[in-house]
């Protein structure tokens, strides 16, 4: 088993070398610091933290300010108060004027578990690719949310960065390359392409190892950014494999796998297989049921993979 | 700067002049909360605030934040005429390829801190200006104008809120309380009274004035700016819809909409003679 980190706390880590780094970035909560990890760039740099309460849509839009004055501004709070609430600060004050307001949002999915569908984002990556101007980033693991953090800081105008709850598995290197809108190639692979993002993408390599042994010989892609979607990746791929699936920890409805498709269907239509929740809330449970209930498992995806491959 | 009664009351004749002339070309546009605000922006644009039309994105100026964005061809009004852009540029409001959108865009017009329109959120935009100045320890002060229905919205209160808890005695914000929203009289609607009351418990400080008196006027905006006390302040100006054209004053129709050609020519003759009559 390789190392567990949230992704949520790389993004704390990353918050405290953004500090060092730039006077200017600041960082607003909305009463869940401890949880969303900004608390770590509190304790570093007191002056530019600010607890805005229970209250997203003044957080943005006090964001969008402090932006028009110079400052990086990150904002957050869980996954569905972060996008939902706010949305309409968002779309009409943050991105309609391309504001350097990054909203970097935990406990986003239905991994959140216990808490139950109020808390369960599952339209997040959906609201927000929507919005012109946004670009969306769901990193896969640890290190990858530490430089997509980094990185988001460096260029200027709105992103929504979504980090979860858990810990999981580590599987990219502090080393490897990152580039927003450029997705990586874990594993290649001829006979399907299984495309993911956040945790998905870790059971993808576990899926894709499934297939192997059946001899599907299954490539998986970190699709890490949403907005903007690789297209020469997904262009290559998908006329490589002729069989695609997606995964991610969201509604199959607005997500990923739509964005997939929005590209694909209009360049090269080939057999979409979406995994994600469908059209449902969430519920209780812990994280290893809910993925079993919602038919998001390691196994679902290599079942979809299947299906993809029969219809070639 | 100086208060000058005479030449502030010219120029706010002026100015409506200007507003009521966009509006009627446009054939749409908000004629009703532009005059009403008018006499509260000329005093705050032409002797109280530190702006410069030649450098529009001068780190030490003063921010505006209209956050009553319909009130757009007020603040265009006032931007052309201080030279921020071309005159000739109002006639093309809320035209098609104009940089004078329905409701002001700051990536289009020189002089807008930031764009408005959705109600409810220029509040909390000027306090995220007034926290920049107090982390990076400048002199500016922010200044935004409120309607009195936006006030309807439950974010002006989150604001509210945030603006006393961080102590931003450098935001001054006046509410042009015409009474009026689409639907009808604001208590009818939805009432917000007692507003002064509602300000103060939230940790205002709070001046109640007559908001087309220009000394009122002029009085409340330098001392919302000088005021140091930890306290963020509101004007609360009582204000008539469409003051200044007799068939517009508080009739709520004429919100959201424009006059007819012959009322607006009706309206300008009208106007022109109250300009004379400050000559």
């Amino acid at each position: 088993m390789s190392e567990l980190k949230a992704t949520r706390d790389a993004y704390g880590d990353a918050l405290i070398e953004l500090g060092k780094k730039d006077k200017n970035v600041v960082v607003l909560d909305a009463d869940l610091s401890e949880s969303t990890k900004t608390a770590k760039f509190r304790e570093h740099f007191p002056d530019r933290f600010f607890n805005m309460g229970i209250a997203e849509q003044n957080m943005i839009d006090v964001a969008a300010g402090l932006s028009t004055c110079g400052k990086i501004v990150f904002t957050s709070t869980f996954a569905l108060f972060a996008t939902g609430r706010p949305w309409e600060q968002i779309r009409n004050t943050v991105a309609y004027s391309n504001l350097d307001v990054k909203i970097a949002a935990s406990h986003s999915g239905i991994s959140v578990g216990a808490d139950g569908s109020s808390h369960q984002s599952l339209e997040d990556i959906a609201i927000m690719r929507v919005i012109p101007n946004m670009r969306v980033i769901v990193p896969c693991d640890a290190p990858e949310s530490f430089k997509a953090t980094i990185e988001a800081a460096s260029i200027p105008g709105p992103f929504y960065i979504r980090f979860g709850r858990e810990k999981v598995p580590v599987i990219t290197s502090k080393n490897d390359d990152f580039e927003i809108g450029k997705a990586r190639v874990l594993k290649d692979g001829s006979d399907v392409a299984i495309i993911s993002c956040g945790m998905m993408v870790f059971l993808s390599l576990e899926a894709a190892q499934m297939l192997e042994k059946e001899g599907i010989n299954a490539a998986v892609i970190d699709m890490h950014t949403i907005k903007p979607i690789d297209t020469k990746i997904l262009s290559q791929f998908a006329d490589k494999a002729r069989a695609v699936v997606t995964a991610e920890e969201h509604s199959v409805i607005g997500g990923l796998g739509s964005a997939v498709s929005e590209f694909l269907s209009e360049t090269l239509p080939v057999p979409v297989y979406k995994i994600g929740t469908r059209d449902t809330f969430g519920q209780s449970g812990n994280p290893v049921d809910l993925i079993k209930k919602y038919k998001m498992t390691a196994g679902d995806i290599a079942e979809a993979a299947r299906k993809a491959v029969s219809r070639k | 700067m100086k208060y000058e009664e005479k030449s502030l009351k010219r120029k706010a004749a002026e100015l409506r002049i200007e507003i009521v002339d966009m509006i009627t070309r446009a054939g749409s546009g908000h004629p009703g909360g532009s005059l009403s605000a008018i006499d509260l922006l000329t005093v705050l644009y032409y002797s109280i605030i530190k702006v410069d039309p030649q450098k529009p994105d001068w780190n030490e100026r003063d921010r505006f934040v209209l956050s009553k964005g319909h009130a757009a061809p007020a603040i265009y009004a006032i931007l052309a005429d201080l030279g921020f852009f071309p005159k000739e540029k109002l006639t093309g409001l809320r035209q098609f390829g104009s940089i004078l959108q329905g409701h002001p865009d700051m990536r289009k017009v020189p002089g807008i801190d930031i764009s408005t329109g959705s109600l409810g959120q220029g509040l909390s935009v000027a306090v995220g200006m007034a926290l920049a100045g107090k982390i990076d320890k400048k002199k500016y002060k922010v200044f935004a104008l409120l309607g009195d229905g936006e006030i309807q919205e439950g974010q002006i209160w989150e604001a509210s809120m945030a603006a006393a808890h961080y102590n931003l005695d450098n935001l001054c914000m006046a509410v042009d309380h015409n009474g009026l929203q689409i639907d009808g009289k604001i208590e009818d609607v939805m009432n917000p009274s007692p507003i002064e009351d509602k300000f103060i418990s939230f940790g205002w400080k709070v001046k109640s004035i007559d908001g087309h008196s220009l000394k009122e006027i002029y009085d409340a905006w330098n001392w919302a700016r000088s005021t140091e006390n930890g306290k963020p302040s509101a004007i609360i100006a009582k204000t008539v819809k469409g003051k200044g054209v007799s068939f517009m004053e508080n009739v709520v129709g004429f919100h959201g909409k424009a006059p007819t050609k012959e009322q607006g020519r009706e309206a300008l003759d009208s106007l022109k003679k109250a300009l004379n009559g400050v000559k």
